[in-house]
């Protein structure tokens, strides 16, 4: 098992954005989260990647302890443990967050040569590589301002597979793009897929949730309300949330 | 009475001289310390923040003008020592501007968006390479019309070392125009500061344009 999440819980102020969660992920699978906004999808991501911590709970990253509780307190790893498990994963985000002032292949070769402490040769030739993966070599000395939101996503996936994570995470990848502009991000998410990539993907797109995925999530309101193959969620969801869900989506 | 123009305006030279000395001190020490006092003030302790933010209400809330005289003649009521003539106006004037620095940076850096944090965090990246490779460059483009244009009232605030007796080249000028009761001196001083601001403008332009290959 690659990631194992019990218990966690999570609050803004009053408000209970994780209640009782508990996620399991396995190696090469694909985990798609679904679920209304303001449900806690993102919070879960963002608690996973570190971005937030989270109030109680334990969560296990590639059998490295991330936080535990110990009397009702979260208590985290030292700095060591948290920072070799942000490099066991990967995270991309909804508005890509490149960054604009170095060119596209320096965006990718950076990280590898400051944190990994590769060669500039190495890290070069491996950003060139995943360049060419997500069709955009021609766009290596481009700066990130000059390219399509799409363009700009697909670079964020290369720039996040240069680290060789483990787990990639994807927080909503094609919500701040143009509907035209989706598909050729979905096809780099089905390509890792096959490549037996493990994902876990918060996602709006219902039908590519449904394809793609091993394992579907469906929260509502911080709970896991449902959980299970691609078909029980989507053709066959068992609580009443979920079909309103599903059908509201269908609707649309 | 004519104007020896031929012992003035050497005189206004090596009196620049000193006008340069004071600019290029103060920018070499006060915008470091800018950034420095933007940090302190973004501190999420309010026993950094707070003293901070004194110190900069004070400095930008009172004449550039009175803190002169305060560091010359200051230190001497109060400990009993005091500092040259230099030093205290070179304090004076990077403590001073510091302050507006450290305003101008805190904007700068808290344009840069929260996402920018967030990826490079998961990245790995630590604090320290954060803030040099990804921040402090992009906030550097933020701030650089913001600075080019303290620099301009830098240049003119170096007229005011003279209250504390600093000969510099409005000094000069002035005592050149009552000696010979003529505004040629005077003249002769707005051109000098307009020159040297002209090459502060056209150098941050040169700047701009350099930081232009990309877009925020």
């Amino acid at each position: 098992m690659l990631l194992r999440a019990d218990h966690l819980e999570k609050c803004f102020g009053e408000t209970e954005v994780l209640n009782d969660i508990s996620i399991e992920v396995h190696e090469g699978e694909v985990v798609a989260i679904i679920g209304p906004s303001g449900s806690g999808k993102s919070t879960l991501l963002r608690c996973l990647t570190q971005l937030e911590k989270v109030d109680q709970g334990y969560i296990e990253i590639c059998g490295k302890k991330m936080v535990e509780t110990i009397d009702d307190k979260a208590v985290y790893g030292d700095s060591h443990i948290l920072h070799d498990i942000i490099l066991d994963v990967g995270l991309v985000f909804q508005n890509f967050n490149l960054f604009p002032h170095i060119s596209v292949k320096r965006n990718i070769v950076d990280p590898q040569v400051k944190v990994l402490k590769l060669s500039q040769k190495a890290a070069t030739d491996k950003a060139l590589e995943l360049l060419d993966k997500v069709n955009l070599i021609d766009k290596a000395d481009a700066y990130p301002g000059e390219l399509s939101g799409g363009q700009q996503q697909r670079i964020a996936i290369a720039r996040a597979l240069a680290l060789n994570p483990r787990i990639l995470f994807f927080d909503e990848p094609t919500s701040a793009l143009d509907p035209e502009l989706t598909g050729e991000i979905l096809k780099v998410i089905r390509e890792l897929a096959k490549e037996h990539m493990t994902m876990v993907i918060v996602t709006h797109e219902m039908a590519f949730a449904r394809d793609v995925a091993d394992r579907v999530i469906f929260m509502d309101e911080g709970v896991v309300v449902e959980e299970g193959t691609p078909d029980e969620v989507f053709g066959n969801a068992e609580n009443q949330r979920t079909k309103e869900f599903l059908q509201r989506y269908y609707d649309n | 009475m004519g104007i020896p123009l031929d012992l003035l305006i050497p005189n206004m030279l090596s009196a620049s001289s000193t006008t340069l000395k004071i600019f290029f001190y103060t920018i070499i020490l006060s915008i470091p310390l800018g950034f420095v006092v933007a940090l302190l003030r973004g501190s999420r302790f309010k026993i950094i923040s707070v003293p901070i933010q004194i110190y900069q209400l004070i400095f930008r809330g009172t004449p550039l003008m009175l803190q002169l005289f305060f560091f010359m003649y200051g230190p001497f009521y109060i400990f009993g020592f005091s500092f040259k003539r230099s030093v205290a106006c070179i304090l004076a004037f990077v403590i001073n501007y510091a302050a507006y620095f450290g305003e101008i940076f805190r904007g700068g850096i808290g344009a840069i968006p929260k996402g920018q944090y967030e990826a490079a965090k998961v990245l790995g990246y630590t604090k320290f390479q954060t803030f040099m490779r990804i921040i402090l460059p992009q906030v550097v483009k933020h701030v650089i019309p913001a600075t080019g244009n303290e620099l301009m009232t830098l240049v003119k605030d170096t007229s005011l070392a003279q209250v504390i007796a600093v000969e510099e080249l409005y000094d000069v000028a002035t005592s050149a125009g009552s000696k010979y009761f003529s505004t040629v001196p005077i003249i002769v001083a707005a051109l000098f500061y307009l020159i040297m601001n002209t090459i502060v403008e056209v150098s941050f332009k040169v700047i701009e344009k350099k930081l232009d290959y990309y877009k925020i």
